[in-house]
């Protein structure tokens, strides 16, 4: 019997063997990479060099835009997920299957056809100017770029949210409201807590790929907001300094796990004033 | 109430206007006469002449098929295994470093997955000397990486919730192992592996970013070569391509759910008739 458990555990031999190689590996080889120069002597330079105000200034904005299209997101997301778990079974399938469906589209057509929506002549300043508005210029800035962000990820904000509340059970709104609790004292003391774990996993699938993308940036930022991302990309597709863009990429890892670790504590806090 | 209920309905279609907005415009600018993205000129077909006569596009559209499929198929091959061997292992930390080491590649953001990856095959390739190290083969082994952990997602949990007496009374009963396997662990845990395989096709199919970084010169995907076109001036024959792979995604969700509910009324009939 022994024998036979064991053998059937090695049915995931293959798999392990497949993360040390292309999961593990190239990871340390992350670490290597930022750890030498172009010679492969160890040195220290690639991390100092981030800590030049031109470096600090993209990791801060990365941060800022990812955290506000985090946080719009989240608002934006909770009342549509809220109002698809009150409708039919039916009805919840088919909204959820159109929630999701967008994203079966290339992002990168998608994110292209905001900026024929938001360009100076476009559809948005075009049908501004027939009404005597306009123009009101819009790409290349700030907003544009965690416009691109919310719009490209709320669905992942969407879907965590709306399965946690589609798992709760009613009956806790309804003793809420026979205590004597209001419709906004059952959504902040009943429903949001209940909802916790949707929230966590929704803000980590928007907040990660906010922090990381440079897609979104070059299109709808007009190349005047480099990103983590942006810089990646640069130091691997034209600059060819690998090592200074594995240092950049070792701080976005570290970066986000931070991030990821405060928040799980927040969220622990959080359920801890509530129980 | 019934104030609150209609500003509800309002609020979720101005979301889903948003949601469908960018679609809707390249669905409309797709039949545009003119090559502007701004202004509609008149109604033609002419971009979707232009892509089916656009070889690049098409090849491209070839390899990302050869590239899903097989990347989907290999991934579930091995990550099906894998949640067969992780649902029997006994020792608590191995379990737990497994799924840590599956997990990363979810957990990690797409372009340190994407440069790790080329870091590795760059650094063997220059080791070998090999003049072009990222090709074909560097591409399908990020893709079924990135895959293998949302096999595994799908399948554990069918594994999980199989009544283990099943296999068990199968090998009671003189079946080999790996007959009780085909026979009796397999088809209880079909519909995780078959969500599985689809949900690896569908991210090998859109993933731009890890390929953007794994893939070599000779070997262009759908999404790269939007990519590179984007860097200029798109045309719309993408908004026509973008417009049909559309209107394909839509009549398979409509089957697949179809099916489903067929499968669905089928249950509900045998345990019906079960119960009789």
């Amino acid at each position: 019997m022994k024998k036979r458990s064991l053998l059937s555990q090695a049915a995931a031999a293959p798999h392990i063997v497949w993360s040390v190689l292309f999961i593990i590996a190239p990871l340390l080889f992350v670490a290597y990479y930022a750890l030498t120069d172009a010679d492969g002597n160890f040195t220290l330079s690639n991390f100092g060099s981030l800590f030049t105000a031109e470096y600090l200034e993209i990791f801060l904005r990365s941060a800022c835009f990812a955290f506000l299209a985090t946080v719009i997101c989240l608002v934006i997301a909770y009342p549509v997920a809220y109002f698809i778990s009150k409708t039919s079974p039916k009805t919840q399938k088919l909204l959820i299957v159109l929630v999701m469906l967008p994203q079966w589209m290339n992002f990168l057509i998608r994110t292209y056809s905001w900026m024929a929506i938001l360009e100076d002549t476009g559809i948005i300043n075009t049908v501004l100017g027939w009404v005597g508005l306009g123009p009101v210029h819009m790409i290349n800035t700030a907003g544009a770029v965690i416009l691109g962000m919310v719009y490209n990820f709320l669905p992942y904000m969407i879907l965590p949210i709306y399965t946690s509340l589609s798992k709760l059970d009613p009956r806790f709104v309804e003793a809420s409201a026979d205590l004597g609790c209001n419709a906004f004292g059952t959504l902040l003391h009943v429903i949001l807590p209940l909802s916790r774990s949707g929230i966590i996993s929704g803000i980590t699938m928007v907040f990660v790929p906010s922090i990381s993308t440079f897609y979104i940036s070059q299109k709808l930022g007009g190349g005047n907001f480099d990103l983590i991302g942006d810089t990646i990309e640069r130091q691997f597709q034209s600059a060819y300094n690998y090592n200074l863009g594995a240092a950049i990429s070792f701080v976005l890892m570290v970066l986000i796990i931070v991030s990821m670790t405060v928040m799980n504590r927040f969220g622990e806090e959080e359920g801890g004033v509530v129980a | 109430m019934s104030y609150t209920k209609r500003l509800n309905k309002i609020y979720a279609v101005l979301i889903f206007i948003f949601l469908y907005a960018p679609i809707a415009v390249l669905i409309l600018f797709s039949f545009n006469d003119s090559n502007s993205t701004g202004v509609l000129t008149g109604f033609s077909l002419k971009w979707y002449r232009e892509l089916l006569s656009d070889e690049a596009t098409m090849t491209a559209l070839k390899n990302t098929l050869i590239l899903a499929v097989s990347s989907s198929l290999l991934a579930t091959l091995i990550g099906t295994a894998a949640a067969v061997g992780i649902n029997k292992m006994k020792n608590k930390y191995l379990v737990g470093a497994v799924n840590t080491v599956t997990n990363i590649p979810m957990m990690n953001p797409d372009i340190v997955t994407g440069i790790s990856l080329m870091l590795l095959f760059v650094f063997v390739g220059g080791i070998v000397n090999s003049s072009n190290s990222l090709n074909f083969w560097t591409v399908l082994i990020a893709h079924i990486t990135f895959n293998l952990p949302y096999v595994i997602l799908n399948v554990l949990p069918k594994l999980r919730s199989m009544d283990r007496h099943l296999p068990e009374a199968a090998l009671d009963l003189g079946c080999t192992p790996l007959q009780s396997f085909f026979k009796v662990e397999l088809p209880a845990i079909m519909p995780g592996v078959i969500s599985g395989l689809i949900m690896a096709f569908t991210l090998s199919l859109d993933d731009f970013v890890i390929s953007y970084f794994t893939v070599g010169n000779g070997f262009e995907t759908l999404p790269i070569r939007i990519y590179s076109m984007t860097k200029k001036r798109v045309t719309p024959d993408m908004y026509a391509l973008s417009t049909l792979i559309f209107i394909v995604i839509l009549a398979l969700l409509l089957l697949s759910n179809f099916v489903g509910e067929r499968d669905a009324a089928k249950k509900v009939g045998k345990k019906k008739g079960a119960k009789k």
